[in-house]
């Protein structure tokens, strides 16, 4: 880990050295007097509507919306992974679906879904599970297709049936994958409440960041968006805290195997 | 207690004729009794095994346990796989790969599955190793977690599918003599499926040796060695000398088969 704190001090090096260039840009109208403010400007707006609690309604909005859609999209996508990896009809008759909505950009769906269920949370919740569901399933199938025959066998003659099989076994078994799918789809869930929020939508972090640029509340703008990096940031490094404790485990086997 | 009979397999390939990997297959285990099945390498014995553990259906014939027709894994009967790398279970700790062996059954509190899963594990020597992860020891100490989370559950048949054939051989004969002790003491069944015509002599009251594909008995063979064995003594035995060359003569003349 020792390498990784030099490099992340040399890191910080860099931010603050972008931050004093930005500074002097927006001072000094390099490139846009009203459209690009300096970055003091966008910090004291930061701590503004952090301060004045306004944003955080904001977040609080996205962070629900966005954990609802992921939380369901995880549920979902997990035991129609686990059915599609684990018996080949399933897998055989929804495969070609699943390819095929998958290939679906999300943002594309956004019309349907306002057509089916307007503009309110429904719509944006079901806009996040949607995207986030696909990349858990197709991981959550791979890693179910995955799991050695020999360990299943191993199962099967200490007795186990299917449920518990699936639940003891090849669920744990496949968890490393399951992650992997419920890591990317975390970064989905974020990218995806932003967009449904700009469609239609009287609250929420995209929103904010919307109205802040139709209002020419220019520097609010930017300061949603740090709102936003602050938030994912946070988000993925809790979710690597979580992955690290359960996943231990796994990382040891694959460090012993290399 | 265990009986074989005239047990067929056929294998249908995704072109072509069907395969027959078992032609006609029977014999007998009596209880308390170390059988060896020994036959070229490709002649089904694997197969044999996982028709009589009941993962496998057979084509024709019949396995029976106590006199009852197996048609699914049956209670009181373990299988266990060579490749203890991937029976077991790599998420779980030693105590917990052991434990497994008991959770699926009825009536045992956490507290006495844990007991009784650290009397077996000190029972294989590994005594110390109890919160250890199967990847982080060697392979002859896997195997023999394999062995603790199989005796644990007292099946009183344990089907062994060449369970010391990756091992190297100082580690195959530390594990042969652990074997044999713990199967003196416990008054299991075992039936011993190897290559290795030293290793079934030198375990086995009784070995049966297999043809090639299609796979039945050429031949019974019983092993009149007292107990217990002795690495030097016993092999260096005329008797023992004498059921090796036989078992060996037997297997040259089917492969020159083919």
């Amino acid at each position: 880990m020792s390498h990784l704190w030099g490099s992340r001090w040399s890191g910080f090096g860099f931010l603050l050295l972008l931050v004093l260039v930005w500074e002097a840009a927006g001072r000094y109208g390099w490139i846009h007097k009203l459209f690009f403010p300096p970055a003091t400007k966008i910090l004291a707006s930061f701590f503004q509507i952090v301060a004045s609690g306004e944003v955080l309604g904001h977040v609080g909005v996205s962070l629900w919306r966005a954990g609802l859609g992921y939380g369901l999209a995880a549920l979902v996508a997990i035991t129609l992974g686990v059915l599609m990896g684990y018996w080949r009809v399933a897998y055989e008759s929804l495969e070609v679906v699943v390819e095929l909505l998958r290939a679906v950009p999300p943002p594309a769906i956004i019309p349907v879904a306002i057509v089916f269920l307007g503009i309110g949370d429904q719509m944006k919740v079901f806009i996040i599970l949607f995207s986030c569901a696909f990349p858990i399933l197709v991981n959550t199938m791979d890693g179910v297709r995955s799991v050695d025959p020999v360990l299943v066998r191993t199962a099967r003659t200490f007795g186990l049936r299917q449920g518990a099989l699936l639940w003891k076994v090849v669920l744990p078994a496949a968890s490393p994958f399951i992650m992997t799918g419920l890591r990317i789809a975390l970064a989905i869930a974020l990218i995806l409440v932003v967009i449904s929020e700009m469609v239609g939508a009287t609250s929420g972090i995209g929103y904010f960041i919307l109205d802040s640029q139709r209002s020419f509340r220019i520097p609010q703008m930017y300061a949603g968006m740090l709102v936003l990096a602050l938030l994912g940031y946070t988000l993925n490094r809790g979710f690597l805290l979580v992955d690290a404790r359960l996943m231990a485990w796994h990382k040891g086997l694959t460090a012993r195997q290399r | 207690m265990l009986e074989v009979r005239e047990l067929r397999k056929e294998f249908q390939p995704l072109s072509g004729q069907p395969v027959v990997a078992l032609g006609s297959v029977s014999f007998r285990v009596e209880s308390g009794q170390f059988v060896s099945i020994v036959g070229p390498s490709g002649c089904g014995k694997s197969t044999l095994l996982q028709c009589i553990a009941g993962l496998s259906r057979p084509s024709a014939g019949r396995v029976l346990l106590h006199g009852r027709e197996v048609t699914g894994p049956p209670e009181g009967l373990i299988l266990l796989f060579q490749e203890y790398n991937k029976s077991l279970m790599a998420w779980r700790s030693v105590l917990r790969n052991v434990r497994f062996g008991l959770e699926n059954r009825a009536g045992m509190s956490r507290v006495e599955m844990d007991a009784e899963a650290r009397r077996y594990i000190e029972l294989v020597g590994l005594k110390g190793f109890e919160a250890h992860y199967p990847w982080e020891l060697s392979g002859g100490m896997q195997q023999r977690v394999a062995i603790a989370r199989a005796l644990v559950r007292r099946p009183e048949v344990m089907l062994m599918d060449e369970p010391f054939g990756s091992l190297d051989a100082l580690t195959r004969i530390e594990l042969e003599d652990a074997l044999l002790r713990l199967w003196e003491s416990l008054r299991a069944t075992i039936l011993f499926v190897t290559h290795d015509i030293e290793e079934a002599v030198y375990l086995s009251d009784r070995a049966y040796v297999l043809s090639c594909r299609p796979a039945q008995v050429i031949e019974e063979i019983e092993v009149k060695l007292e107990r217990p064995r002795n690495q030097l003594t016993t092999r260096e035995d005329p008797r023992f000398i004498q059921a090796r060359r036989h078992i060996f003569e037997l297997i040259s003349k089917e492969m020159a088969k083919g």
